[in-house]
């Protein structure tokens, strides 16, 4: 029978939980960690670097309020320096959690279930710290609140067409609906933390944060509804932050930043680099806390293949930048290239192709996406490499525009990096407190996993 | 197990979650209007003065016209503050003895200016030129209101930018021929909206484009 629909057996897939787990174990396991009277020496360790880092933040912005933008680095015609570069680089990192959670969810890749937790942390997490620096480099952080048209009583509302207004509305809608969406997922765990928990004010806190959750069909009916149309929030977010944060460059008429390939290339690079920090966390934190088995080595190699596939699309744009430079015929647009390669910022390009293009070329052999000390190696390498991308963007393009009477070298200051560094303090001294306070993987969608999850879905079905 | 919550927090916790938006919204209600308010702005409010000057008797009293005293208000920016010297033009025959003018008097004989209390103050960002406002038609009234009506001095209007705007976004709705430039308790002979655009294409008066450009005020 030619028209009837042939039965192929679907391959087995891989494995995303090691063999021998239990719904109860699976539970157990992940609930400890937070509710242990136990606290690893890891986590001590990192927290305190980050404890210590975010006080070297405060103490950095303290001396910026007091003093003002100057003690950064930024001089005409570099007005823009490390504060952007590093939002745009935190802004970046954060994508890799949107996508797992709502993207993934959406296309049903189950091996988000161990991994969207904490990439969803990340994600709030790496919003704070990109919010930071659009605020601070206001030059008066205090009147931040003129960024959003409100009944104000000078009469005046936001240029609304400046992608900078854009960008406030972006990256605001971003943090609220991460937020929800994680809060929204955190829900049926912390009922279990709750129930679990010997403490008594910590089953009153859980207990006002799962907001009443019995787990009964209805809730998990409300919840599946919830998380959906969170998702569906979501998915255009993951495309349209990035691609309204390109648009500070592209909007611009400077040589090296007016290009229509800008929205695609910061997207992919975004994810990238998002993919590159989920396994800068991941691989410590599973050696740490014995947790290989939920967050397996298939979940380090499909992060890396991600990074791999997103790598491809940043060095396509790369090459795509070069050639349009030159086939364009240019001449600011060609300066601007060729001083990116060949002038004062030579060094920071060539390692940027370096740390983005080449060194993750390893990534195709499965000996290296195997090995999760060379994965951590190779995710510091992008996130560097990714850094640098956004600082040469914006220094090299700016250092050297029209005017060659305004040249003028970029040099930061010991408060760009106190700042720089003083946010990636306050980002651990976040994260670790999550890891510490709240359950770093979803219990309830792990335990879906589980071969006994699916027997049950079989029978019903 | 015990309960950990009582009942009543679910009530608690519906009103708190949907209450917020409510909430917030107030908040903002409330600072919008405490912004505006007069006790913030200080309109209204009389200033205490060295010498209790009442513009309600000289110049609803006695009718004196506003440029006896500031002279300059029609060619410079600033309409002056008079000297003592014109307070002695009257008051060397009138009052001469009254103990509430021995300040003027004593200022008269030192030639030490009373300190007065300013009243109407604009930030030291804005430029504010009164002449210019003077010559395309803008009563003195339409910003001090009725000083005729005032014992002691007050500062009519809030002076925040939303409230020159309102003006500068629609001049047509504050001109007046020039012969009443100073006159108190005007009223159009017709139709503002049209004495006003006539006005403004006779004196010339910039389209709202200009009249709103950040440098025309913040230069």
């Amino acid at each position: 029978m030619p028209d009837e629909p042939q039965v192929v057996e679907p391959p087995e897939p891989k494995q995303l939980i090691a063999p021998g787990y239990t719904f109860g174990s699976v539970t157990d396991q992940i609930a400890t960690v937070v509710l242990t009277g136990r606290t690893p020496v890891f986590w001590l360790a990192c927290f305190s670097v980050g404890l210590a880092l975010l006080f070297l933040f405060l103490y950095a912005v303290a001396l910026l309020l007091a003093k003002g933008v100057g003690i950064w680095g930024i001089r005409v015609p570099v007005m823009w320096g490390f504060a952007i570069t590093n939002f745009v680089w935190w802004i970046g990192i954060g994508h890799a959690g949107t996508l797992i959670s709502a993207i993934l969810l959406l296309l049903n890749q189950r091996w988000r279930n161990s991994i969207n937790r904490f990439a969803e942390a990340m994600t709030l997490f790496a919003v704070a710290c990109a919010g930071m620096f659009p605020l601070l480099h206001l030059g008066r952080p205090w009147l931040f609140y003129w960024l959003f048209p409100y009944p104000n009583t000078m009469n005046v509302q936001p240029q609304f067409r400046s992608p900078l207004v854009w960008d406030v509305f972006a990256v605001s809608t971003y943090a609220t609906v991460s937020f929800l969406f994680w809060f929204v997922g955190l829900l049926p765990d912390l009922a279990t933390l709750r129930d679990r928990t010997l403490n008594r004010f910590a089953r009153f806190a859980y207990g006002i944060l799962a907001m009443g959750w019995r787990g009964s069909a209805r809730h998990w009916s409300i919840y599946e509804t919830a998380s959906l149309l969170l998702a569906g929030l979501a998915t255009p977010l993951v495309l349209s932050v990035h691609t309204v944060v390109s648009f500070d460059f592209t909007i611009a008429i400077v040589p090296g930043w007016h290009s229509t390939f800008f929205p695609p290339y910061f997207v992919a690079g975004a994810i990238y680099s998002g993919f590159a920090m989920v396994l800068a966390l991941a691989i410590p934190l599973r050696a740490v806390y014995g947790l290989q088995g939920l967050i397996t080595d298939k979940h380090l190699d499909n992060s890396a293949k991600v990074m791999l596939a997103t790598g491809l699309i940043v060095a396509y744009a790369y090459i795509l930048e070069t050639f349009t430079a030159w086939y364009s015929g240019n001449v600011y647009e060609g300066a601007a290239i060729w001083n990116r390669m060949t002038g004062p910022y030579a060094p920071a390009y060539w390692m940027l192709i370096s740390c983005n293009i080449i060194l993750p070329q390893a990534l195709w052999f499965k000996s290296i996406r195997s090995r999760p000390v060379l994965l951590f190696i190779w995710s510091m390498i992008v996130l560097t490499g990714m850094w640098l991308e956004r600082y040469v963007i914006i220094v090299s393009s700016l250092a050297q525009d029209f005017l060659t009477s305004s040249w003028s070298i970029f040099v930061p200051t010991r408060w760009d990096w106190a700042t720089y560094f003083g946010t990636i303090g306050l980002f651990l001294f976040l994260f670790f407190a999550f890891i510490r306070l709240l359950p770093m993987i979803s219990i309830f969608e792990v335990r879906t996993l589980l071969p006994q999850a699916k027997v049950e879905e079989e029978v019903q079905g | 197990m015990a309960q950990i919550f009582h009942r009543s927090t679910n009530t608690f916790s519906r009103i708190t979650i949907f209450g917020a938006v409510f909430i917030l919204a107030f908040l903002t209600w409330v600072f919008a209007e405490l912004d505006r308010s007069n006790y913030n702005t200080r309109a209204t409010v009389p200033r205490e003065q060295p010498v209790p000057f009442s513009h309600a008797h000289h110049v609803g009293g006695i009718g004196i016209d506003c440029r006896y005293c500031h002279t300059t208000v029609e060619t410079s920016g600033f309409a002056n503050i008079p000297p003592t010297k014109t307070c002695i033009n009257c008051h060397s025959q009138i009052w001469a003895t009254s103990p509430t003018l021995e300040p003027v008097r004593a200022s008269f004989r030192t030639g030490q200016s009373i300190r007065w209390t300013r009243v109407n103050d604009l930030p030291d960002f804005v430029y504010f030129n009164h002449s210019i406002h003077i010559n395309k038609g803008v009563g003195c009234e339409s910003c001090h209101g009725r000083v005729d009506r005032m014992p002691l001095t007050w500062q009519e209007n809030s002076l925040e930018m939303e409230w020159c705007l309102d003006c500068h976004r629609h001049p047509e709705k504050n001109l007046r021929p020039r012969e009443f430039i100073t006159t108190m308790g005007y009223q159009p002979a017709g139709d503002q909206e049209t004495i006003g655009r006539r006005l403004m294409a006779e004196n010339h008066v910039q389209d709202a484009r200009v009249l709103t450009s950040c440098s025309t005020c913040h230069r």
